[in-house]
């Protein structure tokens, strides 16, 4: 039997990246939506990369990003006494570079199709911008909300090539369920890569059937 | 208290500038007229503070929404302007209980201009939404969903109510159901009504006064009985062709002809009756230039009742075409008649004669009918 402690560092990670996706996701994808800024598809473009980038290139720059010598790296460092790589908040860090796009997509898709109409309602009704947006553009993203949510959560949860780059294998701390089973196929305890892989399998699973049926039902709804 | 909206408000968008100013006493329903692309839709949504591109000066009474040259720009939320879109973008995810109440939380407090209560369940009363309290929006026809809009923004208490269009997506049997709500909004509510539309017939069944807008610019504001006899306008009305409004006064039903007797200018009218009007209450007639013929005597062997003495105040009849239009003077109010330029010719007509108008139709304004001589 293996140990589940990566299995559970993974939940961890993957919770508190969608906790942190969805605080600067959001108004990253409404202002991409709404911005008629020439630098738009720059931005889009960036936020994109992730999807395209192998996880080394990502993790390589991720990895002078974290390093004490860098802006951000050097403020953690000085701040906690810690440095950001091979750590547990370096990879949240680089999780969220890693999954923005599956935050910021369904997001950004959702806003656009809901337009302007619902806001300026709102406004003449005496909406201030902030009681609009929690009371009608929110509720009515909520298929983006919970989409966003699920796939970050799951990409996180599925990472692996960035975590290897920036975060080494370090129980508890770095060693995640993907890096447990590399491990345990490395050392050809075959049984337990088994166990941690089928867990994954099911659980990716059980999200995307979630994501499919939670789009289907909220269609019929609007 | 009636205050009074000054707008003059400049935006262009690629070729198309709009650069408007009127300056309005708001009371009753003052109606936007012109035709599609005129402007009117952008001239709403810079009054209520939709558009922080306009540019120009924006006020309601004393209080300022828009001064671009002070960089005052009021917010659309804090102005207490009530919209009412085209597409009236009632919210998908709420009810429409949960959809009046949006504006009615926001809104306690707020008096209307008039300092009459608005309240929710005489909203819901005057509009007949109580069937449809539970419904999704995405369940309701576009009637339905222009009156539940109209209730949701009546429950924002605003100052001002602001309408784009409101009728336009409906079918004709639609606009009759909601047009005499529309019309009794100022009178029940306290709330002064801008409402924008390119059909002349809701400007004439439901205007007290009138701007009228073409190519961006505002080309004549008043009264509507006096901007519809102007002849600049004449042009936009279109198939209208050229109809009159003259107040009347009623004087007795005679149930025994189904006829009720009006007065105008001292002469006698005859219409079909007209249940529910008591004596001695002013109306507002329409009469169609086509259906005035002229006669240099009073006809004694004609079907038609309503003969009228006028004088000819003017005549207007090109070289080309067979019609001439002829405006007549009726005890102070404007007539206008569309004879043929032959009929002109041959009758001898000329400004300053007296003649005879015989009136083949007339047709009522509903919202007269509806009792409310709104005191311009």
């Amino acid at each position: 039997m293996p140990s589940l402690g990566p299995l559970w560092l993974s939940i961890q990670l993957a919770a508190l990246t969608t906790l942190v996706l969805l605080l600067i996701g959001t108004p990253l994808a409404l202002w991409l939506a709404r911005s008629r800024a020439r630098i738009v598809p720059v931005v889009e473009a960036v936020t994109a990369l992730p999807l395209v980038l192998p996880p080394t290139v990502l993790g390589f720059y991720l990895l002078l990003l974290l390093s004490p010598d860098s802006v951000l790296g050097g403020f953690w460092l000085r701040l906690t006494g810690e440095t950001l790589t091979f750590s547990f908040p370096g990879l949240v860090v680089a999780s969220v570079f890693y999954s923005l796009p599956f935050m910021v997509q369904p997001l950004q898709a959702a806003f656009a199709a809901i337009g302007r109409g619902p806001v300026e309602a709102a406004q003449t009704l005496r909406a201030g911008p902030l009681d609009a947006f929690l009371s009608v553009t929110v509720p009515l993203a909520g298929r983006g909300f919970l989409t966003g949510a699920i796939l970050s959560f799951a990409h996180t949860m599925g990472e692996f090539g960035v975590v290897l780059m920036v975060g080494g294998s370090i129980p508890g701390q770095t060693r995640v369920i993907s890096i447990a089973i590399f491990e345990h196929v490395e050392t050809l305890e075959y049984a337990q890569a088994h166990l941690l892989s089928a867990i994954l399998l099911a659980f990716s699973f059980a999200v995307l059937v979630m994501v499919y049926a939670l789009n289907g039902r909220w269609r019929i709804h609007g | 208290m009636v205050e009074t909206l000054s707008v003059r408000l400049a935006r262009r968008f690629g070729d198309f500038a709009l650069d408007a100013a009127f300056a309005l006493p708001l009371s009753g329903i003052t109606v936007v007229f012109g035709p599609s692309g005129c402007g009117k839709s952008t001239l709403l949504r810079g009054i209520a503070g939709l558009d922080r591109e306009a540019r120009g000066e924006v006020r309601l009474g004393g209080e300022i929404w828009l001064d671009s040259a002070a960089r005052i720009f009021v917010p659309a939320h804090r102005r207490g302007a009530g919209l009412v879109f085209q597409d009236a973008r009632l919210f998908d995810h709420l009810d429409v209980a949960g959809n009046l109440a949006f504006a009615d939380r926001r809104s306690r407090g707020q008096g209307g201009g008039s300092g009459l209560d608005v309240d929710r369940d005489g909203v819901i009363a005057a509009l007949d939404l109580a069937p449809l309290l539970p419904r999704r929006p995405a369940r309701l026809s576009g009637g339905e969903r222009q009156r539940v809009a109209l209730g949701r923004a009546l429950l924002s208490r605003p100052r001002l109510l602001l309408l784009d269009e409101p009728l336009s997506a409906l079918d004709r049997a639609r606009k009759i159901g909601i047009l005499p709500r529309l019309a009794a909004v100022p009178e029940r509510f306290g709330i002064p009504v801008v409402m924008v539309t390119h059909a002349i017939e809701e400007a004439v069944q439901l205007a007290d006064r009138m701007v009228v807008l073409e190519g961006g610019r505002v080309i004549a504001t008043g009264e509507t009985i006096e901007v519809l006899a102007r002849p600049e306008i004449y042009p936009l009305t279109g198939r209208f062709e050229a109809g009159v409004l003259i107040e009347a006064r009623v004087e007795e039903h005679r149930p025994g002809d189904a006829l009720t007797r009006l007065s105008v200018a001292g002469q006698e009218l005859v219409m079909p009756m007209l249940e529910g009007l008591a004596p001695g209450q002013p109306v507002r007639l329409r009469i169609r230039a086509r259906d005035v013929a002229l006669a240099l005597s009073p006809p004694r062997d004609s079907s038609i009742r309503n003969i009228l003495r006028v004088a000819i105040v003017g005549i207007e009849a090109g070289d080309e075409g067979a019609f001439a239009e002829l405006m007549l003077d009726l005890g102070g109010q404007r007539l206008r008649a569309r004879i043929t330029r032959a009929s002109l010719r041959d009758l001898g007509l000329g400004p300053g004669m007296e003649v005879f108008a015989l009136i083949k139709s007339v047709s009522f304004d509903r919202r007269w009918i509806a009792g409310n001589p709104a005191q311009s």
